[in-house]
């Protein structure tokens, strides 16, 4: 064990953990990492692409090195940074991107090979043979690059979405959040504060500061109390705001469950959307390293990180307890870490300062004017080699903190175009033009991360927010604090000839950005790519600035002139499954049930997901064992007596007005204002383009009352059209519009034995051929009093009726007419029926509409009436579409029991098959029962020129081809005597 | 995005579509020599600037309307938003 004494842990809740099945004891506050630490354990991964032994860099959501996969089974995470892996007793955590055990990783040999490796590698080597690319190159590179594995099981997690609403969005709770929180809660103002650690109090918890003379946990804890008294701040811990979206809406993944065993009966994480009117950004900011040759190795971390841990945690970053710490700085920062150690009892080999004047603040060895310029340890920290005024030496140490300077979390401000401004005063970048309207920057984020500075600055940006609102905000006192000494030198790295790591995630080191200005990609955009810098999980928050120092050294130009890199959401990793905030499987989509839903399914229906609806496909009977038996006896029955069929997702859209007779005119290619009441009229619709757009009938209920009916599949976007036309092109005619799809069940009543079953449910209506011809409609009663609605149409070229009434009693219908039907044969019918039905009549349906036909083409180019305007009617008459010569025609297998499969293209029998030769192509087909035959629908060139003609159906990615006669595309009763009598 | 509804006030954009271009207003006289090729235009061409642009939202999950919304499509910056009706009815006058 290497605890030290204190920190904010809970000794009294010991955890038990494994890593790599090694069993571990934490403490409740402890993170993966700092147990581990705590445990001795530095070697906690292996390295991108050289495989080098990794240890723990950072102390936050920042780290770049220590990913592991947590948890086991389905609910294991790959690439789970270990230092913000929250302890719960039963972790279990592994290592990953090794082959073999973690301390000898077979994959290790890419070091020894690592100078064939140099950026750029990848693009030169594997461009030729071009072919070796994707069978071998490829397969092979993703084998041994890549960080962890997915378990590929289904995640077995539940997510959430929350939308909250506040004046004050504080992001981030440390102090300068804390201090804004306050400043806006004690006004009054709707608060929301979010932190990503677990604890609030961001860097107060992790350094020595007194706040009042006391430690500054003790502080938090008030603020923390005070805020929970207060109805308007919701304080929400776990929770990374990881985007800023337009207009003030930021998203956060709130992480409810994952320090948690299971989630048992909570959501794993929630996604939140919040919408501020103004929002502080008090994000902290993340020190820089200073590479220097083998700066890779576990036990080298951030020296800020260093004194997290030993303050936060208690846990020392060394082999064993009593192992020299030392540290490695270019400025003040680094001495605060030396003296924290001291304090705790760590030993301290001493501060290396690159600075000459450099003087030691406590009781520590200074090298002043000195650098690390090496290091030994094969699976972590042995000796590190200290070069002081030409002379080297080698000094045994456990642990040694790098501390480079500062870089304000500057993330959120850069996401609307906001441009990070370089502040030479700091060495650093920090917010600038742009950005996000009403986020302010304060705080450590704003480059003012002294504790004093930072309280300040935090009060300053809640009471400019609260005035830009027009809230009073009340001085607040903030508690007595000291900003440590910050000075630092522009030292950026220590020049050698061996590696020293700018990027430990993608292992890019100072001789790849070398390299990279050697090959001209110089831009920043250029040197990220050809190096990968920045990329992966950490996005380069810890080596971006580091690069940019050296290219700026190569180019020597400035570092805002060799520019810097702006950040896109997320801040953070953000799994997948939040963002789909639960719509996965059964919810990726809101589905719609039918009226008669439950009686079908208490039917023994098949269903079939038609849009968002789920319909009958088909209604499997006691010995049927295949669905064509049903559907063959289905639609036989409907043929000979009488069928129902459940019609009530085609959409319906109420049109009422002094004016729907003109309004339905400039819709419809065809002409509906004639309509006479009480009739119905088969209506196209075009694209404004001139193509077939959709189809369904227009019913006229009264002078100023149509109701029209469009497919299922379009019925949201003609309705939406409708809309437009309304609104957008005619707003002066006196029409209204609403969409009743939902509101009225409609059931198909079909077969020449509809007119006896329907006479047994109308009150009194008179339904003989001459009260109630074919296409007739009317409101009426049914059933002793239910208002209903009759249509005398027919989709199935038999005596029909649709009838609709309220939606609430279409099962009751339903029930009622097969109850009343029994004696009839009624017979209930699917989607499936209903094809075969419309494809014997030769009705056109979604493969006849597909957007590219014409109403020439579907028979129907007499019915776009010149007369008038509609819309598509000036374009449908343009060239190519007027000289357009395909016609839709019924096609009939010559071996009947041979499919013309739906797809297959056309050709005059014996003709070579090609492009210039294609005449057309089938469109629908099934078995016909009542002809004994395959049957299809087709587009054919001349189609209705050409009945009687035998043609080749070419259907060449099954390899088939088959002889069809060509006939009329009504293939049941062609004159219509069965729909008129 | 929060699109100001004139009557609704500010409302998430997640409850509109998008249809593009407000010139889909300007439907062109059918009855003028040329309008082939007038409508030919209508229906095909669209502007796409970087900068302001006015476009055709539908309140789909709201009251229906059509709204024009001039929006700077490089800030997301929402000048107006304006009942197409209201757009529509004014033009003719």
């Amino acid at each position: 064990m290497t605890r030290l004494n204190g920190g904010l842990i809970d000794r009294t809740r010991p955890l038990n953990f494994t890593f790599n099945s090694k069993a571990y004891q934490g403490f409740e506050g402890d993170t993966l990492a700092s147990a581990l630490l705590a445990n001795g354990v530095r070697l906690m991964g292996r390295s991108f692409k050289y495989h080098r032994p990794r240890g723990v860099i950072a102390a936050g959501s920042e780290e770049p090195n220590a990913l592991v996969e947590l948890r086991e089974g389905a609910r294991a995470e790959p690439n789970t940074r270990a230092t913000v892996a929250e302890l719960y007793d039963g972790l279990s955590a592994r290592s990953q991107n090794h082959v073999g055990p973690l301390h000898r990783d077979f994959m290790a040999v890419n070091d020894l090979l690592s100078p064939f490796f140099a950026a750029g590698f990848y693009y030169k080597t594997f461009m030729w043979p071009r072919a070796f690319w994707e069978k071998l190159y490829e397969p092979a590179i993703r084998k041994a690059a890549g960080l962890g594995s997915l378990s590929m099981l289904p995640d077995p997690d539940a997510y959430d979405r929350g939308y909250l609403h506040c004046d004050l969005l504080v992001i981030g709770g440390g102090a300068a959040g804390l201090a804004a929180a306050l400043t806006a809660g004690r006004a009054g103002a709707q608060v929301v504060l979010a932190d990503e650690d677990f604890r609030l109090g961001g860097r107060l918890l992790m350094e020595s500061d007194l706040l009042n003379g006391a430690p500054a946990h003790d502080w938090v804890e008030t603020v923390r109390a005070e805020l929970d008294s207060l109805p308007n701040v919701r304080i929400m811990t776990r929770t990374t705001v990881f985007g800023v979206f337009d207009h003030g809406i930021y998203g956060a993944v709130e992480r409810v469950a994952d320090h948690l065993a299971s989630p048992g009966d909570k959501v794993r994480q929630t996604l939140w959307r919040i919408t501020a009117k103004r929002a502080v950004l008090a994000a902290g900011a993340t020190e820089r390293h200073i590479p220097f040759a083998d700066n890779d190795r576990p036990g080298i971390m951030l020296a800020g990180a260093l004194r997290a841990y030993a303050n936060r945690w208690a846990a020392a970053p060394v082999a064993a307890a009593g192992d020299a710490i030392a540290v490695f700085t270019n400025g003040d920062d680094g001495h605060r870490t030396a003296c924290d150690l001291l304090a705790k009892g760590a030993k301290v080999l001493g501060v290396i300062d690159t600075r000459a004047d450099a003087v030691a603040q406590g009781d520590y060895r200074v090298f002043a004017g000195a650098q690390v310029t090496g290091s030994k340890g094969r699976l972590g920290l042995t000796q590190i080699e200290i070069t002081q005024g030409g002379h080297s030496s080698w000094h045994a140490v456990g642990a040694l903190g790098v501390a480079g300077g500062w870089n304000p979390n500057l993330h959120l401000a850069s996401h609307h175009r906001g441009r990070p401004h370089w502040d030479e005063s700091l060495l650093a970048f920090v917010p600038g033009q742009g950005g996000p309207q009403g986020l302010i920057a304060a705080g450590a984020a704003a480059g003012k991360g002294g504790t004093a500075q930072a309280l300040a600055d935090g009060k300053r940006a809640a009471q400019a927010a609260l005035s830009d609102l027009e809230i009073a905000a009340p001085e607040i006192l903030l508690p007595e604090a000291r900003d440590a000494a910050a000075a630092q030198e522009a030292f950026r790295h220590v020049p050698g000839k061996k590696r020293a790591w700018v990027d430990f995630q993608n292992d890019v080191t100072v001789k790849d950005v070398k390299l990279a200005h050697q090959e001209n990609m110089r831009p920043v955009e250029h040197l990220k790519r050809w190096t990968t810098l920045g990329m992966a999980t950490d996005q380069g928050k810890t080596s971006n600035v580091s690069a940019l120092a050296v290219m700026a050294e190569l180019t020597g130009k400035t570092i805002p002139e060799t520019g810097t890199t702006i950040f896109r959401p997320p801040y953070t990793p953000v799994s997948l499954g939040v963002l789909g905030g639960g719509d996965t499987g059964k919810h990726f989509r809101p589905f719609r049930l039918t009226p008669t839903h439950d009686w079908a399914r208490a039917q023994g229906a098949e269903f079939v997901e038609v849009g968002q609806w789920m319909r009958a496909q088909y209604f499997p009977q006691p010995g049927e064992t295949h669905w064509r038996q049903s559907v063959d006896r289905e639609a036989l029955a409907v043929r000979s007596g009488v069928g129902l069929c459940d019609v009530t997702t085609l959409g319906k859209v109420d049109v009422q007005g002094a004016d729907a007779g003109e309004f339905l005119n400039r819709l419809y290619a065809n002409m509906m204002g004639t309509l006479k009441v009480g009739m119905v009229r088969y209506g196209l619709m075009l694209r404004e383009d001139g193509h077939a757009y959709d189809d369904g009938t227009c019913a006229r209920l009264a002078e100023d009352h149509y109701v029209v009916t469009t497919t299922t599949a379009n019925a949201g976007l003609v309705y939406q059209r409708m809309e437009f036309a309304r609104q957008c092109l005619w707003p002066e005619l006196d029409v209204q519009l609403i969409s009743t799809t939902d509101a009225w069940a409609q059931i198909a009543v079909a077969g020449p034995k509809s007119r006896a079953l329907l006479s047994r449910i109308v009150d009194g209506f008179d339904l003989s051929n001459e009260a109630f011809p074919f296409m007739a409609c009317a409101p009426l009663t049914i059933c002793n009093g239910l208002r209903a609605r009759l249509f005398r149409i027919s989709f199935s070229g038999e005596l029909a009726y649709e009838i609709a009434v309220p939606a609430r009693y279409g099962h009751a219908l339903m029930a009622r007419l097969m109850e009343q039907g029994k004696d009839l044969g009624v017979t209930p019918y699917g989607t499936e029926t209903l094809g075969v039905l419309r494809i014997e009549k030769g009705h056109a349906a979604g493969a006849e509409l597909n957007g590219q036909t014409t109403a020439q083409m579907l028979g129907l180019g007499r019915m776009v009436s010149q007369k008038k305007d509609s819309i598509g009617a000036v374009m449908s008459r343009r060239e190519g579409l007027a000289a357009e010569r395909r016609r839709l025609v019924g096609l009939k297998s010559v071996s009947p029991q041979e499919q013309v499969a739906a797809g297959s293209h056309l050709f005059t029998q014996g003709a070579a098959q090609n492009m210039s030769t294609d005449q057309g192509w089938v469109t629908s087909s099934c078995w016909s029962p009542h002809l004994q035959s395959y049957i299809a629908l087709a587009y054919l060139e001349d189609g209705d020129k050409r009945l009687g003609e035998i043609v080749t159906a070419a259907n060449p990615l099954e390899g088939r081809e088959l002889r069809a006669e060509v006939v009329s595309a009504h293939f049941v009763d062609p004159e219509g005597g069965r729909l008129r009598d | 995005m929060l699109i100001p509804h004139p009557l609704l006030g500010l409302r998430d954009a997640q409850e509109f579509t998008y249809l593009g271009d407000a010139s889909l207003l300007n439907r062109p006289d059918p009855a003028t020599p040329g309008a082939e090729a007038a409508f030919c235009d209508y229906v095909f061409l669209r502007d796409n600037p970087a900068g302001v642009h006015r476009e055709l939202w539908f309140h789909e999950q709201g009251d229906r309307s059509w709204l024009v919304v001039t929006r700077n499509t490089l800030t997301h910056e929402i000048l107006s938003a304006e009942l197409a009706s209201d757009v529509k009815a004014g033009a003719a006058q």
